[in-house]
């Protein structure tokens, strides 16, 4: 009997019994397709977690006032000033250190043509630190050193600020009434998405000079942004953040000194770990899944095979050799695990498309080839391992099993 | 070739389990069947009358003793040869029918042609034609479950005969049919025997054996009755 034949006689094998065939393909499909959304959730939540670490910028470092005060010293003036700024940006004493912004904050009230919006964080601050903070203008241009040296009052908003007081017409070019001080709009930043309780798009930057001038007086700085030459470079240039500083500041004890520095990289490094953790334990998750659908599919294919011992018995009554029976269930059960599991990659693909759980799926391709081979070989293994039994069994044994 | 019988067995013992549970079916069971015979197996529930058959048709396997199927000793044969027998030489009647379920009369006649390697459309047109012979050409297309059980049997009949095999070997094929459903089987099996068909047939009805030209009766696994039944026309006699 020629090989065409025996795999119509499959097929036929298949199509006269549309239930089990049914049950069969529904078992592998459901296997297939949940290993592969199980690993794409947690693929995309890792890439959610990445997306919203790689949006704060991850070569800078936030110096802040108020460590831990100094009781013998405390006639010393250890407050963050702006000749400090000076001092970070000296290439010699400093190379790593591609810029230091000054940082002052303040959250008023804005009013333009009646409408109010309080800005979560009105920055006060140089040009530098725009790049330093992943900031892009999207429309308009942003503030320049000549307007920080004349204390323009300029300023560059966010779109949750523009959508508040502007809502569709173009801010760019109007003045807005900031705590009672005209600013006028030189551009808008580009969205950073994000969400939730820190909207990190409800922000207003403005020279440094202005906003103490108009806003906040001239007091210390709030917070000292310096922005690394790379991120690896970001331990050196806070090595050499610390020293300037302890030297300029007259630290005693450099165990504790007056300020903080917080370092983004590290705070990249440890959400990066706690990531891993999450995609090793949705990988344990995916793989005992992958173990349950295996033992599903080994157990529906043992039973559809072992409850046609009987026809293979008639089969082999009847003059088929072993090696047709074998082919002719072979080919049966790759029939099914490929449909089944092109079915589950199909079901799987589609469910990637909803959002599960607050999180859009993302599809790792490798988890496709590995869900679908492994319930593929456990499909064909399991659909031929009995019928291989009982095709080795004589006609009589095999007619006789119940 | 020709001079050979279709099948002799010599001294044939099967003995099934061991120790304690065993039981021996066959003890030693010699038989000679010349080609056109007609030869009804009797006797009662365990007398191995089916432990026969099955080694007969090459289902089984014999514990001890010589099997020659048209001079041919089976025991030698290996798995290919011995599928190769029971396709070309055999046609075997089962007294459960064991027809594929779910698939139409038509290509459950067909299958053993498939397994012989023969071309779809000749394949078809021999098993329409055994099914006509049989009088069941109107229900090719119907499955096993929408037949009565005269018709499945008349059908496993077709089955066992679109191969036209020297020897037709049939187990009780009557014992799950009604009167009417067996008149038609045993005209059926008449029929291919005078056609020059053997046929070995077992039963435990004495209508049925009637129909045969040899009557032999199994008691315990040993043949304890062989007797050459003198008459003719006897499916006249007894419709």
């Amino acid at each position: 009997m020629s090989i065409f034949e025996t795999i119509r006689f499959a097929v036929r094998g298949v199509l006269a019994n549309k239930l089990r065939s049914g049950l069969t393909v529904l078992g592998i499909l459901i296997g297939v397709a949940a290993v592969i959304l199980l690993v794409a959730v947690g693929n995309g939540s890792a890439k959610a977690i990445q997306a919203s670490i790689e949006r704060l910028g991850t070569n800078t470092l936030t110096v802040s006032s108020g460590g831990v005060r100094q009781s013998a010293s405390a006639t010393q003036n250890t407050s963050l000033t702006t000749d400090l700024v000076s001092a970070l940006s000296d290439r010699n004493a400093a190379p790593d250190v591609k810029s230091a912004s000054p940082v002052v904050t303040t959250a008023p009230d804005a009013t333009y043509d009646g409408v109010d919006h309080t800005i979560a964080q009105f920055v006060g601050t140089t040009p530098t630190y725009l790049p330093a903070a992943n900031d892009t203008v999207s429309r308009g241009t942003g503030f320049t050193d000549d307007d920080v040296k004349d204390a323009r009052r300029v300023m560059v908003i966010g779109s949750t600020v523009a959508q508040a007081l502007f809502d569709r017409t173009d801010p760019v070019g109007k003045q807005i009434t900031v705590n009672g001080t005209l600013f006028t709009v030189t551009g808008v930043l580009a969205d950073k998405g994000g969400s939730g309780f820190n909207d990190p798009n409800d922000i207003a930057i403005a020279p440094v000079t202005a906003v103490q001038e108009s806003l906040t007086g001239y007091g210390p700085l709030n917070q000292l942004l310096v922005q690394a030459t790379a991120p690896d470079s970001v331990d050196a240039a806070q090595a050499e953040v610390t020293a300037i500083l302890n030297q300029k500041l007259h630290v005693a004890n450099a165990a504790s000194p007056p300020y903080r520095i917080l370092n983004q990289s590290q705070l990249l490094s440890a959400r990066q770990d706690s990531a891993k953790t999450f995609t090793v334990l949705l990988g344990a998750v995916a793989a005992i899944s992958l173990l349950v659908g295996g033992i599903g599919i080994t157990n529906i294919m043992m039973v559809t095979v072992t409850e046609r011992t009987r026809e293979i018995g008639i089969r082999k009554a009847l003059g088929a050799p072993k090696r047709t029976v074998l082919t002719q269930f072979l080919v049966e059960a790759t029939v099914l695990s490929l449909i089944g599991g092109l079915l589950g990659v199909a079901a799987a693909v589609i469910g990637s498309q909803f959002t599960i759980v607050g999180i859009k799926p993302v599809i790792v391709p490798a988890s496709v080839a590995l869900a679908l081979g492994v319930s593929v070989a456990i499909g064909l293994f399991f659909g031929s391992y009995p019928a291989s039994r009982a095709a080795g069994l004589r006609p009589i044994e095999a007619l006789r099993y119940e | 070739m020709t001079n050979h019988p279709v099948l002799e067995v010599r001294n044939l013992v099967k003995v099934y389990g061991e120790g304690e549970a065993q039981v021996r079916a066959l003890r030693g069971v010699s038989l000679t069947v010349e080609r056109g015979d007609y030869v009804a197996i009797m006797g009662s529930s365990g007398s191995g009358k089916s432990t026969l058959m099955n080694i007969l048709g090459c289902l089984d396997t014999p514990t001890s003793g010589r099997y020659l199927l048209d001079g041919v000793d089976v025991s030698r044969l290996d798995d290919r040869q011995l599928a190769l027998v029971r396709n070309r030489r055999i046609g075997f009647v089962f007294q459960a029918f064991n027809l594929i379920p779910r698939t139409s009369a038509v290509s459950n006649v067909e299958l053993p042609l498939a397994y012989a390697g023969m071309k779809a459309a000749e394949r078809r047109r021999r098993a329409l034609a055994a099914l006509g012979m049989v009088g069941l050409a109107d229900r090719a297309d119907h499955e096993p479950n929408q037949l009565s059980g005269g018709q499945q049997q008349r059908v496993a009949v077709a089955r066992a005969l679109v191969t036209a095999p020297a020897l037709v070997l049939a187990d009780e094929p009557t014992g799950n049919l009604d009167t009417r459903s067996t008149a038609d089987v045993l005209a059926v099996l008449d029929r291919l025997n005078r056609s020059g068909r053997t046929i070995v047939l077992i039963t435990h009805e004495d209508d049925v054996a009637r129909h045969a030209k040899r009557l032999i009766r199994l008691v315990d696994g040993q043949i304890v009755h062989d007797e050459v039944l003198h008459h003719s026309g006897n499916t006249a006699v007894l419709t």
